[in-house]
């Protein structure tokens, strides 16, 4: 009898267990399927000139990374200040990909409040958003010098997250 | 005068007419193609939006569930068939896409878990009642050795 009036209280905190681990996953974060594989390869216009097309294929044998962007993306306003302290950084080059935007209000954006990219990359239809998975604005890829995407994070980029994962990411991927 | 008046007035019209014409053929891509239509929202049916979680691809008026049938339709018109097309999917999306789960390891959980709950909870509940019936009768036997006292 003594044995099974425990019994309550251990199913009680089993779903204890699970409830606090459910309150701790992020259902918005999701994994991609895309990790350790081969980067989808695109060619795009620039931002800065659409009439030059750029190849993604081009970037091959350096480790970069892709940051999804688009002006009408709020949290982008959020991540913005970090990325141009990256790029200040000058560890990686940082390529965006500005996605199903207005190419007026993209060059704005830039002009206003600062181009922290080498370069964008114009997917003003979102067809290499796609290709990379995106569902959401901001996202960001870590690419390494064979193509390969080895990190994605999806939503804002802070500046706690670039020094605590990505840029120990990039040291260990030897750039 | 005047008349050159209601000529420009037509066309301006008639453009009006045009224009809201275009807008209206815009809002429903292949509405002149009903069967091709259906086979998407088919596949959609079963596809995950990811953006609002709890809707179908079918179902989800958010830009990337209109983007995404989009590319359904544009790959059925191309010939491409249904598992091809989930194939797709799933290569950018995991199989957090599909709206029903597929039965593999990382699943098993999901899927078995209810039952074997069950399974445990009907064991303890046949327990629970054999228990009381030998209680019970246990309980009779003494009550009938005490009341002759």
């Amino acid at each position: 009898m003594k044995k099974q009036a425990w019994l309550p209280l251990l199913v009680f905190l089993v779903l204890v267990g699970f409830l606090a681990v459910g309150l701790r996953l992020d259902p918005r974060d999701l994994p991609s399927p895309l990790i350790d594989r081969p980067a989808p390869q695109f060619a795009l216009p620039s931002v800065d000139a659409m009439d030059q097309v750029r190849d993604s294929g081009d970037l091959r044998g350096q480790v970069w990374l892709l940051n999804v962007w688009a002006s009408w993306c709020v949290a982008c306003r959020q991540e913005h200040g970090a990325l141009m302290d990256f790029a200040a950084q000058e560890s990686v080059p940082l390529y965006g990909l500005n996605y199903k935007d207005r190419h007026g209000d993209a060059v704005r954006w830039l002009r206003e409040r600062g181009d922290p990219y080498v370069d964008s990359f114009f997917d003003g239809e979102g067809r290499v958003g796609i290709d990379f998975g995106v569902y959401g604005v901001p996202e960001t890829f870590l690419i390494d010098r064979e193509g390969r995407i080895r990190y994605k994070h999806a939503g804002p980029l802070t500046p706690e997250l670039l020094r605590d994962t990505i840029l120990p990411l990039i040291g260990a991927l030897g750039a | 005068m005047r008349r050159a008046w209601g000529i420009a007035a037509g066309l301006v019209l008639a453009c009006g007419l045009n224009l809201s014409l275009a807008a209206g053929r815009e809002a429903r891509p292949l509405a002149e193609d009903p069967a091709l239509e259906a086979r998407v929202m088919e596949i959609a049916e079963d596809l995950r939006c990811l953006v609002c979680q709890n809707e179908t691809l079918a179902a989800s008026h958010a830009g990337l569930a209109v983007d995404l049938r989009a590319q359904i339709r544009e790959r059925l018109a191309a010939g491409e068939d249904r598992a091809q097309i989930i194939d797709f999917m799933v290569a950018r999306y995991g199989d957090f896409i599909l709206y029903r789960p597929p039965f593999q390891p990382n699943t098993w959980v999901l899927w078995v878990g209810p039952f074997v709950l069950l399974a445990l909870a009907l064991a303890i509940m046949a327990r629970v009642i054999r228990q009381r019936r030998e209680q019970g009768t246990g309980d009779e036997a003494s009550f009938d050795e005490e009341a002759p006292s």
